[in-house]
């Protein structure tokens, strides 16, 4: 799904942020990345969904080389990989229903009204359908960027902390609703440096835990 | 960062994108803007009507100078001025000459009727035309090949000393650039009208989407295609230029139309307007705006998609 090799990053071509990472990422798999604030988690998520280019080394993303990718390429990329952010963005003059269907509508293809009023329901936002995204709380715009994320039915879903200004509750919600994505037989990448969130997610799934130190990716699973 | 290929953005992917129905209601992405939008509407509206009036100045100028031009060209005058005892001599000299003269197709001497309805505006009705020493006028239609004027100045100069050949170089010369400046003159008007049209769509759509950057990396984030970023834009342009160039486009027209006819202005303007199939030129204005909308904004949607990868 996700191949990279001796991958490195730095921005303006300068300084390394992320150096010599090698990672394969299989279908249905549960990872979450962490590291401490700055090491790059959110670099390595844009470098997925192909935000960013690499400056050195191979990275794939579902079979193609995605420095080759076209801007066209990139797009057709992203419909594959649904993101999550952190402070995620809507368009503020389209109801929550119409943003959540927004991938849809760009992409030419009828929305099916009743997969649409499933899709609020499994997020718990069906009150909140017609309600324009600044009306929504923190855990509600969140729900609402996971429905988007989800609604072309991607192969692959990143995260970037998604729990990362709601309360614990909320974030066991989520957390959740990522589970049975993954359930589904979705990747699921989530970035976090949250301990208690992936300790929580080990309890139901079988997760692998990726850490950025020293500019490095390394498999942390065992320390959990 | 090396720059980013548009070429998904060709000029025939753009038209078939703006000529396909919206069904899943793509153009909605971009956010109603009131302001932008009634600013364009009246934008294309003012110069529409501006560049209606243009066009009727460049054709009936145009009409003006080929009038004069041609209807001046082939008549000219010999204006005979002699004592009375020798006048009809004089005139029956200059008459012989211009019959022998190649070139000249017709010749003849006004009747006293024509002279005094020529000088009636001054003198008004009822003038004592033999009373007075007015010269005899004769009036000569230039054949196809035209004849040579100097030689036959000379000529008269020699048979009829009190003969003088007019053949109104003096005057029309000056009116026919005129005229011909003018018609340049509305050409260039509509040229600049184009062109600031142009630069007015292109600003408010640059406008429109540097305030919607935000939308349009969400946009991008989710998938959307250039194509389909740059055609909600450009339509919506596309749309309010040829909107509002049809209105300002009618009003001209009934401006136009509203003028005085050409009689009641007494004869002499030619008539600031349009004849015959020339109504259907401004139908052209709205055209021409849809098509700078359509290239300025698609210009703008390329600058602007540059930065957002």
């Amino acid at each position: 799904m996700i191949e990279m090799q001796n991958l490195s990053f730095g921005y303006g071509g300068g300084e390394a942020l992320l150096a010599d990472m090698t990672l394969s990422l299989q279908p249905g798999s549960f990872h979450f990345l962490t590291g401490p604030s700055g090491a790059g988690k959110t670099t390595f998520l844009r470098l997925c969904y192909a935000d960013l280019l690499p400056s050195a080394g191979r990275m794939s993303t579902f079979g193609q080389d995605v420095r080759a990718l076209s801007r066209d390429g990139i797009a057709g990329l992203r419909r594959r990989v649904g993101v999550v952010h952190q402070d995620p963005q809507f368009l503020d003059h389209m109801p929550v229903a119409e943003n959540i269907a927004l991938p849809l509508m760009i992409s030419g293809q009828a929305v099916d009204m009743a997969a649409l009023g499933d899709l609020l329901a499994w997020v718990q936002l069906s009150r909140h359908a017609r309600a324009m995204p600044p009306e929504l709380s923190g855990g509600e715009r969140q729900r609402a960027a996971l429905a988007r994320a989800v609604i072309m039915a991607p192969d692959l879903i990143l995260a970037d902390e998604p729990t990362g200004n709601l309360d614990w509750d909320m974030s066991m919600r989520l957390l959740q609703l990522l589970i049975e994505l993954n359930r589904s037989g979705k990747a699921v990448l989530i970035a976090t440096h949250d301990l208690n969130l992936v300790r929580a997610a080990k309890q139901q799934v079988q997760a692998r835990v990726l850490r950025i130190a020293g500019m490095k990716l390394q498999l942390a699973g065992a320390d959990l | 960062m090396r720059k980013p290929e548009l070429k998904s953005l060709d000029l025939a992917t753009l038209w078939r994108g703006l000529t396909r129905p919206d069904a899943a209601g793509a153009d909605r992405v971009v956010p109603p803007t009131g302001f932008t939008a009634q600013l364009t509407l009246f934008s294309a509206a003012a110069m529409a009507f501006l560049a209606v009036f243009a066009m009727a100045l460049a054709l009936a100028t145009g009409r003006l100078a080929e009038r004069w031009s041609s209807e001046l060209t082939q008549t000219m005058t010999v204006r005979v001025q002699a004592p009375p005892d020798q006048i009809d001599r004089q005139v029956n000299a200059v008459m012989a000459a211009l019959d022998t003269t190649p070139g000249i197709a017709e010749a003849r001497v006004l009747p006293d009727e024509q002279v005094e309805k020529l000088l009636e505006p001054w003198f008004g009705p009822d003038l004592p035309i033999e009373a007075l020493p007015i010269p005899r006028l004769i009036e000569l239609v230039e054949a196809d090949e035209g004849f040579d004027a100097e030689a036959l100045r000379l000529r008269l100069q020699g048979e009829a000393p009190g003969a003088v050949l007019d053949d109104h170089t003096r005057w029309r010369q000056p009116l026919v650039s005129a005229a011909n400046r003018l018609r340049i003159l509305g050409l260039f008007s509509l040229l600049l009208i184009a062109s600031a049209s142009g630069a007015m769509i292109t600003l408010a759509a640059k406008a429109a989407l540097a305030a919607n950057g935000q939308v349009i990396r969400v946009l991008r984030l989710v998938g959307a295609r250039d194509i389909t970023i740059a055609t909600a834009f450009v339509r919506r342009f596309t749309r309010r230029a040829a909107l509002g160039a049809a209105g300002g486009t009618v009003l001209g027209m009934l401006a136009i139309w509203a003028l005085p006819s050409v009689d009641g202005a007494g004869g002499f303007l030619t008539g600031l307007g349009f004849r015959g199939w020339g109504w259907l030129l401004p139908v052209l204005i709205p055209v021409v705006a849809a098509a700078i909308g359509f290239v300025a904004t698609r210009w703008a949607a390329l600058r602007m998609l540059r930065e957002v990868r």
